[in-house]
């Protein structure tokens, strides 16, 4: 399975490991050109959301991603990468990608100070270790999209159809549960 | 204490591949965040400013920071003096998200660092090579940056940090296991890390270049030089067209593998900052704090 990393700004070189890890193929994408090659999914990574938000779409990479994401590519989306893929932004007018049933509020944890490591079950099942990094919260979910992990009554990794997004990174713990679940759902798409 | 460090080190693989833009007003730090900055560094004068004024360079004034804290989403980072820890406890009481322990400023200490592992926010320090990258990596740093020589415009002697940097990384991989403990005298620094540097061919840390870099080919030359992301001091809000420039230095970050974007970028830009030669300089900032 070949998976695109979204490679303009952030961590995105820790997804491409976790995926490799996981016998998928990383490549990156940094321009137009690099959607050439076909993909079976896509990661949004951590990083700063203004720049990458920015860069997409000076790049020119914003509509070609928008069309194959909202026709049901497999996506995953971690932190700055759920705030690019949510419909909505608290006090923000910019959206982007606004595939993803919710909304989120940028930084809602306040600054660095703020930034925390938590654990909690995936899908019911096992406890995964989270890290937030000055991270966005969601603050409502749309119909039809499901919670996979919540933390103290707070989604904070939810799913709709293709899309998968987390408020967390999960490619900066060891754990690759969720990496796993995002590959087996991206799989059954195939 | 190791919970707040790993977060802290976390947050600087989240600004990797972007760049870090001084600005001196919450104006300026809008300009940067509408062209791309990842993170930007709130200081009173620009680096090459502090180098034209002389006299002692200290912290900025906590109402200066808090007004560019306010005026934009993205991390914001301040410097204070080497070793002065109060010049850092009075930015951890702001909430900065990253310290600066720089040797754009005047020291303070003339012997040490600031313990950093005393803090809950994390620090970026300056380093001229693996032996230096590595005991501020002891002292608590959760990011190393090339120092070069900050406020000339002159990107050689970030070139030269980093490249030193990189061959020790090499040097060091090379090196058989019963070797590493010579080496680490040689070196000055703790065994354990640079046992890491061993088996993992980097810094455990996260690192940018800083000093120096003025264009979009000067910033594509550090990450191609192996640079994780670029600080972009004086060279913006010092060229002819802050806003412009900012936003091709993002995107040959963002680039750097790709001459044709680099080119695209570098096109009509207007007048680069004028810039001092390293042979040209009284004061060379990188010899501060070793």
């Amino acid at each position: 399975m070949f998976v695109g990393v979204l490679a303009l700004q952030g961590a995105f070189i820790e997804h491409e490991r976790r995926v490799a890890e996981l016998g998928a193929t990383p490549f990156e994408i940094r321009e137009l050109r690099d959607l050439s090659k076909p993909f079976d999914a896509l990661i949004l990574p951590g990083g700063e959301s203004t720049v990458q938000g920015k860069l997409l779409r000076e790049l020119g990479l914003f509509e070609p991603l928008r069309e194959k994401i909202v026709s049901g590519l497999p996506v995953l989306g971690t932190c700055a990468g759920l705030i690019l893929l949510a419909k909505s932004i608290c006090a923000e007018s910019t959206v982007h990608f606004a595939a993803l049933d919710v909304t989120v509020e940028r930084n809602a944890y306040g600054r660095q100070l703020g930034s925390f490591h938590a654990q909690a079950p995936l899908l019911g099942g096992a406890e995964i270790p989270l890290s937030f990094i000055r991270a966005p919260k969601i603050t409502k979910l749309g119909n039809g999209v499901e919670p996979l992990v919540v933390l103290d009554g707070v989604p904070v990794a939810v799913r709709q159809k293709n899309i998968i997004a987390a408020a967390f990174h999960p490619e900066l713990d060891e754990d690759r549960s969720f990496h796993q679940l995002f590959l087996d759902t991206a799989a059954q798409a195939q | 204490m190791e919970n707040r460090y790993e977060l802290n080190k976390n947050l600087a693989q989240m600004l990797k591949g972007g760049v870090i833009m001084d600005v001196t007003t919450p104006e300026q730090a809008k300009i940067a965040e509408a062209a791309g900055a990842c993170a930007v560094m709130a200081l009173e004068r620009i680096p090459a400013d502090i180098r034209a004024a002389g006299g002692v360079a200290r912290m900025s004034d906590p109402k200066m920071i808090k007004g560019i804290q306010a005026a934009v989403s993205i991390p914001v980072m301040a410097k204070c003096r080497i070793g002065h820890f109060a010049e850092a406890q009075v930015l951890e009481a702001i909430e900065i998200d990253y310290i600066d322990e720089s040797e754009v400023l005047s020291p303070a200490d003339d012997k040490l660092h600031i313990d950093k592992t005393k803090f809950k926010v994390p620090f970026v320090c300056g380093a001229k090579d693996l032996g230096e990258a590595l005991r501020r990596i002891s002292e608590g740093a959760a990011m190393i940056r090339t120092k070069g020589e900050p406020g000339t415009g002159d990107v050689v002697q970030a070139v030269r940090h980093m490249r030193m940097m990189q061959s020790e990384i090499r040097r060091v991989v090379s090196l058989k296991d019963d070797e590493i403990y010579e080496a680490a005298k040689e070196l000055r620094v703790c065994v354990q890390l640079l046992k890491y540097v061993h088996d993992h061919g980097k810094l455990p840390v996260v690192n940018f270049a800083a000093g120096g870099v003025a264009t979009p080919a000067d910033a594509a030359l550090m990450m191609q030089l192996g640079a994780e992301g670029v600080f972009v001091g004086s060279g913006i809000f010092k060229s002819g067209n802050p806003a412009k420039r900012a936003a091709a230095i993002v995107k040959a970050v963002t680039n750097f593998n790709d001459p044709k974007v680099v080119a695209e970028v570098s096109e009509d830009l207007g007048e680069a900052m004028v810039g001092i030669n390293e042979s040209e300089i009284q004061l060379l900032m990188a010899e501060r704090g070793k």
